[in-house]
């Protein structure tokens, strides 16, 4: 009977063009708290399909049980939130039709292989043989694990665990991917290689993503839009390079030998220059775009007979966003973050 | 419902893979019952008749259906228990998060443990028979698949109840203590239930495994303390309640 029931009302909104919503996922209200603490305060956000959307905080901010509610896993205390059309409460099946889920600590099953485990999900999915066959090898290519999918997965390298996890969470073509933390504890090379495939998926296959991370390199590097969380709210939304144009200017440092004061009075002739000092015999220059400017400094320089030995140059980050935006630092704010967070993925 | 129904078969499989893989847990979990009904029955003089037992019947036969049920307690409820094991290594967000209604994970889970379960009964039963166990009738080892049944999905709903509940395997050691093993000594499976001071007699009326002890006993040695028509209805409405209840439960927990 309840079977039948959302079907009529499936039926219903496929056929009423106004309920089509162009949101991915709209979130309005949204809060969760566990006991007396406050996980997820009050969220609005709307995710526009076929994105590449990171939600950037530190350990314990609220990205997992954003990510949690929206999947259907907590329930929230408090607001409405839509994903591909469906309440996260009311339409908990729908929505779980039109997502695909890689959770923070692995989701396997350690004992059965890679292929069985993805067997076991395409079935969960309803894909019959055929199907399931087509799209477990089609996926395990992707990720580059065919050679190795009949191997247990306990004896699998936890980069291989990972890619494994990404590949059965689009194995049955979800609409929207949600990503936890999804290169948590890996290599440099091997979350590099993430990303490529994190951002194939979503620019050729067209796959709506939710990623969150506490890596900046990692947000501005993939993310169409990110949004900074800091205890349970949103406090910064922007793509990255606006949220990083906030910043302001990049600058670049010089250390003269001499000449110093005639070098800087020249400079400041520019109107690209925005601020121009010196420190202990080292040039502090405030510039946009300053990559390009430096070969203009360095004629200048020459002009005035300055002896530079060296230039350094700094663009704003993620991370001095985060800084201005919550007051400290990731690494800082974040309890099991940096090194030794990879203890922190459990092996089976 | 098609979704459903490979749902069931998917997670059954699972079990089916898991069991199997483990060797050391095919014999750990059937050696206990087995060394109970080994060492009991030899102490007792396994041919012998007890006081409280009718006569005719030797200990071994007494015993049998007795550790059959025990085998049964324990390996339901575990399998029930298993959604533990699952919350602790990450798992069952993977079974959460899929597109499938609770009731089919729950069947499915349950279809896995009936499996298992009545699979270590049966070798109980072959060990017993081999022990000096009389041979039981053709229809009598078919009537005792039916209590076999009803006894390991009340025990795995039970296990799933708790489980539900549970944040994490903390409280395993006191389920064990203070639920399954009071659970087994309270049936009836190592003597009769009057050998019992009245007091304990009622609380063992009030057990499951009793009823379905004494059905065992009754299809396969013929011998019973209370109806087996009884046994049937009490044990058919705890499987029901049991099942509806660790399905209930289930269906609300969250996964953190």
């Amino acid at each position: 009977m309840k079977n039948i029931l959302s079907e009529v009302e499936n039926n219903g909104e496929s056929q009423s063009p106004v309920v089509q919503e162009e949101a991915a996922i709209s979130m309005h209200d949204m809060t969760k708290e566990f006991g007396s603490m406050v996980a997820v305060n009050h969220i609005d956000l709307e995710i526009k399909k076929g994105e590449l959307f990171g939600l950037l905080g530190a350990n314990g901010a609220g990205k997992s049980t954003i990510i949690k509610m929206l999947t259907t896993m907590l329930k929230p205390t408090n607001g409405v939130a839509r994903v591909w059309g469906h309440d996260v409460v009311r339409e908990r099946n729908e929505v779980r039709s039109s997502i695909g889920v890689v959770f923070q600590d692995p989701a396997i099953d350690g004992m059965l292989t890679g292929r069985e485990n993805l067997d076991f999900h395409g079935r969960m999915y309803g894909m019959d043989g055929p199907l399931r066959r087509e799209r477990i090898d089609e996926v395990l290519r992707l990720v580059d694990l065919s050679d190795k999918a009949d191997i247990k997965m306990e004896d699998y390298s936890g980069g291989m665990q990972r890619r494994l996890e990404i590949a059965r969470g689009l194995m049955h073509y979800p609409h929207v991917l949600f990503l936890d933390e999804p290169t948590l504890g890996l290599d440099a090379q091997t979350r590099r290689y993430l990303w490529q495939y994190i951002h194939n998926m979503n620019r050729e296959k067209g796959v709506t993503i939710v990623l969150t991370t506490h890596y900046m390199e990692e947000a501005d590097a993939l993310c169409d839009r990110v949004a900074i969380i800091d205890n349970g709210k949103i406090v910064a939304l922007d793509t990255p390079e606006n949220l990083k144009d906030m910043i302001g200017s990049d600058s670049v440092s010089l250390e003269v030998q001499s000449g110093a004061e005639a070098l800087i009075q020249s400079l400041q002739g520019f109107s690209w220059i925005k601020s121009a000092t010196a420190v202990n015999g080292t040039v502090e220059l405030k510039v946009d775009h300053a990559q390009q400017r430096i070969p203009e400094i360095m004629q200048e320089a020459n002009k005035c007979s300055a002896v530079i030995t060296s230039v350094g140059l700094h663009k704003p980050t993620l991370e001095d966003v985060f800084l201005k935006y919550t007051g400290r630092k990731i690494r800082e704010a974040g309890g099991s973050a940096g090194p030794f967070a990879m203890f922190h993925r459990r092996k089976r | 419902m098609k979704q459903d129904l490979y749902a069931i078969y998917s997670i059954w499989l699972r079990e089916m893979l898991r069991f199997f893989r483990l060797k050391s847990r095919v014999f750990g979990s059937i050696a206990m019952p087995f060394f109970f009904l080994a060492f009991m029955s030899v102490g007792f003089g396994g041919g012998t008749s007890m006081p409280g037992i009718s006569s005719g019947v030797g200990y071994v036969s007494f015993l049998t259906p007795g550790i059959i049920g025990m085998t049964l307690l324990f390996s339901a409820t575990f399998a029930g228990l298993s959604v533990l094991w699952d919350r602790e290594f990450g798992f069952l967000k993977e079974i959460m998060v899929a597109p499938v209604s609770r009731i089919a994970i729950v069947l499915g889970r349950t279809a896995g443990g009936l499996t298992t379960g009545i699979l270590q009964a049966v070798i109980i039963l072959a060990s017993g028979i081999l022990m000096g166990m009389a041979v039981p009738s053709l229809s009598g080892f078919l009537l005792s698949l039916v209590f076999m049944v009803l006894i390991a999905a009340t025990f795995i709903g039970l296990g799933l109840a708790f489980a539900s509940k549970m944040k994490d395997m903390s409280g395993f050691s006191l389920i064990m203590n203070f639920l399954i093993f009071p659970l087994f000594f309270l049936s009836g499976a190592l003597y009769p239930l009057d050998r019992f001071p009245d007091t304990v007699r009622y609380l063992a009326y009030l057990n499951p495994l009793t009823y379905g002890v004494d059905g065992l006993r009754y299809s396969l040695i013929g011998t019973n303390a209370i109806s087996p028509i009884a046994d049937l209805a009490v044990l058919a409405v705890s499987c029901v309640v049991m099942l509806f209840l660790g399905a209930y439960l289930f269906e609300n927990t969250e996964v953190k």
